[in-house]
C-alpha cells in the first residue's frame, strides 16, 4: 500500500518534470508577453509614447467608440469599424480565393503518382524560399500601371489605357492570395492523399454520381483538412502588416497598420494594445469556431 | 576537434583589434554619403557599418527597444526633445570640439538642444510639393497641389505619411497654425484630407523610380529628395506652397549606450568640416549649417531652387515643432480617420 502511494508519488512528480521545459517556455515567451500586453492595455499613454503607470480604461473604450473632435460627444468609431470590417472581409475573401485555387491543385498533385507528387509539392515551397516583401514587390511588378499585365492588355489591344489596379483593396487581395496560397495547398494535400480512394469506387459501384461522391464520400474525409487550411489563410491575413502596407499604397489601413501606427506616430500604447487583443479575440473566435467543427465531425 | 579550438584562440584574438575600430551609423534611409563614410573609414582607421530607417518613429521604437548595438542616430529636431526626455543621448558636448566654431551661429541656440550640447546640424531641408511640370502647366507653389488637385494629376498623386507635416499643411490651407488647440481649425482640416483622399494614388514613402518612371506625377515630398528625382527626370519641380510649408532640421547626436564613444565623437567633429558637411549636401540635396562649405559646393547645386527658399516664400515657412501630448492625439485620431 505505501509502496504503491509512494511509486504514484514519483510518477506524478517524474511527469511534472518532463513536462517543466515546455511549461516553462510556455510561460515565458507565450503567456508573460501577453500579461504585458493585457496590463498596458488598461494603462495611460506617455507623452512621447510608452505608457504612464495609471489606471485606464481608455484605450479600451477607442477600440470601438471616440469622442468626437468637435464637439466631444460619443460615436462608435467609424475609422476602426470601418477598419476592422475591411480586415475581416478581406481576409475572408482571400480565404475563399485561395480555396478556389487552392482544393483544385492540391487534388491534382496528390492523385499523381507518387514519385511526381514530390516534384509538385517542391514547386508549391519554391515561394517560401524567397522572403514575403520581395515576393509582394514581384507582385506589384506585375499589375502596376506599366506592369506585366497592363502592357500586355495594351499590346492586344483589349484596353486603350492602362488600369490602375494597385494602390487599391484588388491589389491587397491578390497580393495576399498570392501569399498564402502554398499555406491551403499543403494541410489539404495531406488530407487528400490519406483519402482512401477504393472509397469513391465502392460509391460508384452503389450508384452515387460523381457529384454524389464528391459531396457525400471525398469533402467529409477532406474537411479537417479544408478547415485546417483556411484557418491556417484566415488568421494570418487578418493580422497582414506588409501585403496592404505595399500593396495598397498606405491609403487603406488594415488591423495590422493600425496597430503598428499606435506604437508609431500615434504615440498611444494602450490602444495599440488594446486593438492587439481585439485580433487575438478574433482569430480566438475563428479557433474556437475550428474546433467546434472538427469535434462535430468525430461525434457524428 | 584541435584545428577548430585554434581557429577559436586565432577569431578571439583577432576580435579586441577589430572591435577598437568600428562605428555603427543608423540613419534615414538613402541620406548618408558613401563617399563621406570612406573618407571617415580611411582618415580614422575605422570601419563604419551603416543601417537605415524610414521615419523618426521607427527609430526611436527601435531604440527604446535596446540591444540595438548603435553608435550614433540622426533624429529631426521636432523628435530631439523627446530623445533627451526620455535620456536616449549622451551629452557629448559637440560645443566644446574643434570643429564647432565653424557652425553657423543661426543654428547655435536652437530651441531643441540650446547651446548645442548633444546633438550636431545634419543638414535641413522643407517639406514641399513636388510636380511634374510635362504634365501640369499650372502654379506649383500651392498645396492645391494635393489638397485641391487639378485634372492632370488625380491619380497620380503621393502623400508621404509624415503624418504632422501633411496634418499641418491641410491646417496653414485653411489658416490656422500648426499644433492648433481650434477644434473648428482641426475639423476643416480634416475634411479637406479626406475630401482630396480618393485623387490620391498612396500615401507612401514612394521610391524615387515611381515618379522618375512617371508612375506617379506628383507628392507631397521633401526638398531634397525633390532634386535628386529631377537630376534624373528634369520634368519634375519643386514648389513652396504659398499656404505654408514647413522647415525641419535632422541633427546627428550620439546614443547614451553607444559602445564606440570615441568614434562617435570623432564622427561629429568629421562631419563640422565645411569640406565634409559639403560632400552630405551634394548627395543628399539638402542645406546644411556649416560656414564655408559653399567653397566646396558646385554653382548649380548652390543655385538649386530646392536648396534656396525663394525670399517671397520665406514668411510662410514654419520650423517644424513638437506638438503638446493631447494635440499629438488629435492629429493621430485625423490620420486614421483619414487612412481608415
Amino acid at each position: 500500500m505505501d509502496a504503491q502511494a509512494q511509486e504514484i508519488r514519483s510518477d506524478t512528480l517524474r511527469r511534472w518534470g518532463l513536462a517543466l521545459p515546455a511549461v516553462t517556455i510556455i510561460t515565458l515567451f507565450s503567456i508573460l508577453p501577453l500579461v504585458v500586453v493585457v496590463i498596458y492595455s488598461f494603462l495611460a499613454p506617455g507623452d512621447f509614447g510608452g505608457v504612464r503607470w495609471q489606471l485606464s480604461v481608455e484605450g479600451w473604450f477607442s477600440v470601438l467608440f471616440e469622442r468626437d473632435i468637435f464637439d466631444d460627444t460619443v460615436t462608435l468609431s467609424d475609422a476602426h469599424l470601418t477598419i476592422l470590417g475591411r480586415s475581416v472581409a478581406l481576409s475572408l475573401a482571400t480565404t475563399v480565393i485561395t480555396l478556389i485555387l487552392g482544393v483544385p491543385t492540391a487534388w491534382f498533385i496528390a492523385t499523381r503518382p507518387a514519385r511526381q507528387r514530390a516534384f509538385w509539392l517542391f514547386l508549391i515551397t519554391i515561394p517560401f524560399w524567397t522572403n514575403l516583401l520581395v515576393r509582394t514587390i514581384a507582385v506589384q511588378e506585375m499589375i502596376r500601371s506599366e506592369g506585366v499585365f497592363n502592357n500586355l492588355f495594351l499590346s492586344v489591344g483589349l484596353i486603350d489605357a492602362p488600369i490602375q489596379m494597385m494602390f487599391t483593396n484588388f491589389a491587397v487581395l491578390v497580393g495576399m492570395a498570392y501569399v498564402f496560397l502554398p499555406l491551403m495547398v499543403l494541410p489539404v494535400y495531406a488530407a487528400i492523399e490519406k483519402f482512401d480512394f477504393r472509397l469513391a469506387e465502392a460509391s460508384y459501384d452503389l450508384y452515387a454520381s460523381r457529384l454524389y461522391c464528391l459531396r457525400k464520400v471525398i469533402l467529409p474525409l477532406v474537411r479537417p483538412g479544408i478547415i485546417a487550411g483556411s484557418i491556417l489563410v484566415f488568421v494570418p491575413s487578418l493580422g497582414a502588416y506588409v501585403t496592404p502596407r505595399i500593396m495598397g499604397g498606405g491609403k487603406s489601413m488594415m488591423l495590422g497598420n493600425l496597430i503598428e501606427m499606435q506604437f508609431g506616430q500615434g504615440r498611444n500604447w494602450p490602444l495599440g494594445a488594446a486593438l492587439s487583443l481585439t485580433l487575438t479575440a478574433l482569430v480566438l473566435v475563428a479557433l474556437v469556431w475550428y474546433t467546434r467543427l472538427t469535434a462535430g465531425k468525430r461525434r457524428g | 576537434m584541435q584545428r577548430l579550438t585554434l581557429t577559436t584562440a586565432l577569431v578571439t584574438l583577432a576580435l579586441p583589434a577589430w572591435a577598437e575600430g568600428t562605428l555603427n551609423i543608423y540613419n534615414f534611409g538613402l541620406y548618408t554619403p558613401p563617399d563621406l563614410i570612406a573618407k571617415f573609414e580611411k582618415a580614422y582607421d575605422v570601419s563604419v557599418t551603416l543601417t537605415e530607417y524610414d521615419s523618426n518613429e521607427t527609430a526611436i521604437a527601435k531604440i527604446e527597444a535596446g540591444g540595438h548595438g548603435f553608435d550614433i542616430v540622426v533624429p529631426s529636431a521636432a523628435v530631439v526633445p523627446i530623445y533627451i526626455e526620455k535620456g536616449l543621448l549622451l551629452k557629448s558636448d559637440p560645443n566644446t570640439m574643434e570643429n564647432f566654431k565653424h557652425l553657423a551661429p543661426d543654428w547655435v541656440d536652437v530651441s531643441w538642444d540650446p547651446g548645442r550640447s548633444y546633438t550636431v546640424p545634419y543638414v535641413w531641408g522643407t517639406t514641399g510639393v513636388m510636380v511634374n511640370t510635362d504634365i501640369y502647366k499650372g502654379d506649383i507653389n500651392t498645396s492645391d497641389i494635393f489638397l485641391n488637385p487639378p485634372e492632370e494629376l488625380k491619380g497620380k498623386i503621393n502623400v508621404v505619411p509624415a503624418m504632422n507635416d501633411v496634418i499641418d499643411m491641410a491646417i496653414w490651407s485653411v489658416g490656422g497654425e500648426s499644433c492648433t488647440t481650434d477644434r473648428e481649425v482641426l475639423k476643416a482640416a480634416r475634411d479637406k484630407l479626406v475630401a482630396a483622399k480618393p485623387f490620391w494614388a498612396s500615401i507612401d514613402y514612394a521610391s524615387f523610380e515611381k515618379f522618375i518612371n512617371e508612375d506617379l506625377q506628383a507628392s507631397v515630398f521633401w526638398s531634397g529628395a525633390a532634386m535628386r528625382i529631377r537630376a534624373e527626370n528634369p520634368g519634375f519641380a519643386y514648389g513652396y506652397p504659398k499656404e505654408g510649408f514647413s522647415l525641419w532640421q535632422d541633427n546627428v547626436a550620439i546614443l547614451a549606450d553607444a559602445q564606440n564613444m570615441d568614434n562617435a565623437k570623432l564622427f561629429l567633429n568629421f562631419i563640422m568640416d565645411p569640406e565634409n558637411a559639403a560632400l552630405i549636401s551634394t548627395y543628399t540635396g539638402y542645406g546644411n549649417s556649416i560656414q564655408g562649405s559653399e567653397a566646396f559646393m558646385s554653382a548649380d547645386l548652390l543655385a538649386a531652387p530646392e536648396m534656396t527658399i525663394p525670399e517671397a516664400a520665406k514668411a510662410v515657412g514654419h520650423f517644424q515643432q513638437t506638438c503638446p501630448p493631447e494635440i499629438q492625439d488629435l492629429y493621430s485620431r485625423i490620420w486614421t480617420d483619414l487612412t481608415k
